[in-house]
């Protein structure tokens, strides 16, 4: 066990560096940092000094190798947009992207879950069809729409709930929460909305189909035959036995959740890590963008661990091929 | 039953819950934050526009563009510099007076090697202080514009800078952030309340404000929220969310209008949008041709002819733009009617031109264009491509982010590009000593004019202004005969309102509170 943990451990961290090297060399081609800098009154001198101050002259691996270096101290550097220690932003930004995170996982699945089954039982009904076309949106429409789509109905015509922005903040020390206001929630529901749709979509069909397959297997024909309620056959029996392979999904998906809030942060203006990623690339804003790459890696590579470990515990199998 | 009915009763009061206004509370939205509250760290649009309400200049501008005293009172020329009676009487928001030596000190951290606003300083070479309330700023010779260039240089205290350790701007080396960076201690006409970046920033009025009561605006607080994403930010002014829209999108602007009670103003902008053509390099970087054909005269009047500036008006910019012959806008000292006026279009001789140039099949060059930068920037370059297609110039469009487009232009890496430019001074000198001036650092042409060097030179020191304006419009004159450029047009700003605002739009974009007035 300790060594395979150790081993899975070692891989993880190879990933990091190759990720970490890989979106680094890409930053070549973002732009320059310097022109957004200083304002247009800078003299050609004052650019090429600042230039060599960052050392942004020197080859890319000298400033990965320098990068790495101070990372590995927990120096992550100050952003060139706000000048302000980068660990200490994305600590400062993270609270409201996991609370979106959060929101959106738990509609993704109470509602995911609840269409899943009844779709799954009442396969024929024609609101089973209905739901099933409309969840064809989810997954098709690409999320700037569907946001931009639900502001303009539920902000601009019925006026019901705010455009974008995340008002009722309190705070708790470092964390800063919008979930203990009605203001906050009001302001949550549709960027949650929008980032669930896809994983929603995703749930609801994979439950379905996961239904639809259990409910062939003899030990749903034995329940019937032993004269079960139907209540107690679907939820009891059924149910539990889809739920197995929707929980690994969603522990895989809640990273991507994580990582790809970017856009629907950009279109509410949600103030969380993607939105100042977003920020930090039309700026050329690297050591911000370079710290975020490396947070999102290491979310990817720990939820992976995680998982791996948790196959080792519960699968027979893996120990055995060990 | 009951709780069903209750649930209902206190949605529906959810989401008809809104703050009752005691007061007037100005809330609006542009696409970017203040990125510091330092008010030397940073020369950059959205923050100079907040740091504006809460520190002042010796000089400020009101929308008409005209110089205003602020917090200095009068000033008058010397032939060494310039001396400035300051108001008596003025606070700093922690309650300290704002006296000579406060000058002094800002000009100081002004001039910092870390400051951003140190171009703009430079010309103070020193500042004597005459008494508690006169300061002399001394010039390197005479300087007739320096109030023109003091119009972004705030003044702080220098008590609360050294006990809060921030003497100096913040450096891109510093390992930490400054006090400065989230902390505000200004003159201005609004104290800062509370700051949230990226999500809300409020503004207090400050009712021992000097200029209390000599103003029409009639603010008690500014919620100021930056909103990213254009169509998220047109959607808060048509929900009622703001109350103004710095910068909707031109293609919203119908839509704005046509909406109950919100309306839009436009303004010509201190901003012109031209390309420039390299004719210094002795054989361009992208083009199949022999040589340099835009050091040719001829082929340089025929670049302009051949673009349609009216067609572009027209179809691209939808009416929202003043087609030009020069590159500085109507409000600028030296924009003349005569020289503003369009080199016009003519494809037919335009053609003949390139021909007699030894160009008869036209040749091929790459255009440099940004795409997130200027109004409709990569279609003006689209349209530019297809009507320099007509004359045989063949153009390769490469329309590229502007955080990789300005290097390429810092560089000298391009042949044909698209630059805008604005002019913060109001003065000529600005655009001449940066796109002009053989040496300028914006320059990428390859420009070189003696006279217009010569000229350069002069107006930074010649106080009679007659003759100063002559030799501006000489300069012109000559660089309308020249063609370095190919002018487009001024843009055009345009400000979404809410109907019961009055917001006066001024061509330099920024929002003056202080004549801000609900009615």
């Amino acid at each position: 066990m300790i060594f395979f943990v150790l081993k899975r451990l070692a891989q993880s961290v190879l990933v990091m560096a190759i990720v970490s090297a890989v979106s680094f060399s890409l930053f070549n081609f973002v732009g320059d940092p310097v022109n957004n800098m200083v304002g247009q009154d800078a003299t050609r001198e004052q650019r090429i000094e600042i230039r060599q101050q960052l050392g942004l002259d020197d080859p890319i691996l000298t400033q990965y190798a320098r990068f790495l270096g101070n990372a590995l101290q927990g120096d992550f550097g100050l952003s060139y947009r706000i000048k302000r220690p980068v660990d200490e932003l994305i600590l400062e930004r993270l609270p409201a992207t996991l609370e979106l995170v959060f929101v959106s996982a738990i509609i993704a699945l109470v509602v995911g879950i609840t269409l899943g089954i009844y779709t799954g039982i009442r396969r024929s009904a024609w609101t089973s069809r209905i739901i099933l076309s409309v969840s064809l949106v989810g997954v098709s429409l690409p999320t700037f729409i569907i946001g931009i789509a639900l502001i303009y109905v539920f902000a601009v015509h019925l006026r019901w709930l705010p455009s974008s922005g995340r008002s009722g903040t309190m705070e708790f020390g470092w964390w800063k929460t919008s979930l203990l206001t009605i203001d906050g929630w009001r302001a949550i529901i549709l960027p949650a909305i929008t980032l669930s749709l896809f994983q929603l979509t995703l749930i609801l069909r994979l439950v379905r189909a996961e239904m639809l397959e259990v409910m062939q297997t003899d030990f749903i024909k034995f329940a019937r035959a032993r004269g079960l309620s139907e209540r107690a056959i679907n939820f009891r029996h059924a149910l539990r036995n889809t739920l197995v392979p929707v929980i690994t999904i969603i522990g895989l998906n809640i990273g991507g959740l994580i990582a790809f809030s970017v856009i629907t942060e950009t279109v509410f203006q949600w103030p969380g890590t993607g939105l100042m990623f977003i920020q930090a690339v039309d700026f050329v804003d690297v050591p911000i963008m370079a710290a975020y790459l490396v947070f999102v890696a290491l979310l990817f590579v720990l939820i992976n661990l995680v998982v791996d470990i948790l196959y080792f515990v519960v699968d027979p199998r893996i120990r055995l091929g060990n | 039953m009951h709780y069903g009915k209750m649930l209902a009763v206190s949605a529906t009061a959810l989401i008809l819950a809104s703050p009752a206004l005691a007061e007037n509370v100005f809330r609006w939205t542009s696409q970017g934050d203040a990125l510091t509250m330092d008010p030397h760290s940073q020369n950059e649009g959205p923050t100079n526009a907040m740091n504006g309400q809460i520190y002042e200049a010796l000089v400020t501008r009101d929308a008409a563009l005209t110089l205003q005293p602020e917090l200095a009172e009068s000033w008058e020329a010397g032939a060494d510099g310039w001396t400035f009676k300051l108001r008596q009487g003025v606070k700093f928001h922690d309650g300290a007076d704002f006296t000579a030596e406060d000058v002094v000190f800002s000009f100081e951290r002004a001039k910092h090697e870390a400051s951003d606003f140190k171009e703009q300083a430079k010309s103070v070479a020193s500042v004597e202080v005459i008494d508690d309330y006169t300061v002399k700023l001394l010039t390197d010779g005479a300087n007739p514009i320096l109030p023109n260039q003091l119009t972004s240089i705030y003044m702080i205290d220098k008590g609360w800078a050294e006990a809060n350790n921030v003497v100096a701007p913040q450096d891109f080396k510093a390992k930490e952030e400054t006090y400065a960076v989230r902390n505000a201690n200004g003159t201005g006409p609004f104290v800062l309340e509370s700051r949230a970046p990226d999500e809300m920033t409020v503004l207090m009025r400050n009712g021992d404000w000097w200029g209390e009561g000599m103003f029409p605006g009639n603010i008690d607080k500014i919620e100021y929220r930056p909103i990213t994403n254009a169509a998220t930010r047109v959607a808060a002014l048509l929900s009622g969310e703001v109350d103004f829209v710095l910068d909707p999108p031109l293609q919203d602007l119908k839509r704005i209008e046509g909406s109950d009670g919100l309306h839009v103003t436009t303004v010509a902008q201190i901003r012109s949008i031209f390309f420039g053509m390299d004719q210094g390099i002795d054989k361009l970087r992208t083009s199949d041709a022999e040589g340099n054909p835009f050091k040719d005269p001829k082929v340089r009047e025929a670049m302009n002819l051949a673009i349609d500036k009216a067609a572009i008006q027209r179809v691209v910019m939808e009416g929202l733009s003043f087609p030009t012959g020069m590159i500085t806008p109507p409000g600028v000292l030296g924009n003349t009617p005569g020289n503003d006026e369009s080199y016009g279009f003519d494809a037919a001789k335009a053609k003949a031109l390139l021909a007699e140039a030894g160009y008869p099949d036209g040749f091929s060059v790459q255009l440099d264009c940004p795409n997130n930068r200027y109004n409709n920037d990569e279609k003006i370059c689209q349209a530019a491509v297809a009507m320099l297609a007509k004359i045989g110039v063949r153009v390769s469009l490469d329309a590229i982010p502007k955080a990789q487009h300005f290097p390429k232009i810092q560089k000298r890496e391009t042949d044909f590009y698209m630059l805008g430019w604005g002019v913060p001074t109001l003065d000529s000198h600005y655009v001449f000593s940066y796109l002009l001036e053989s040496s300028g650092s914006w320059n990428a042409t390859g420009y070189k004019n003696d006279r217009v060097d010569e000229i350069t030179a002069a107006i930074t020191t010649e106080i009679d202004i007659d003759k100063r304006t002559m030799m501006i419009d000489e300069a012109w004159s000559l660089v309308k005969a020249d063609m370095p450029y190919v002018p487009i047009h001024h843009q055009v700003l345009a400000w979404g309102i809410a109907d019961g605002w009055d917001v006066p739009i001024a061509a330099d974009d920024a929002v003056r509170p202080r004549f801000v007035v609900k009615q």
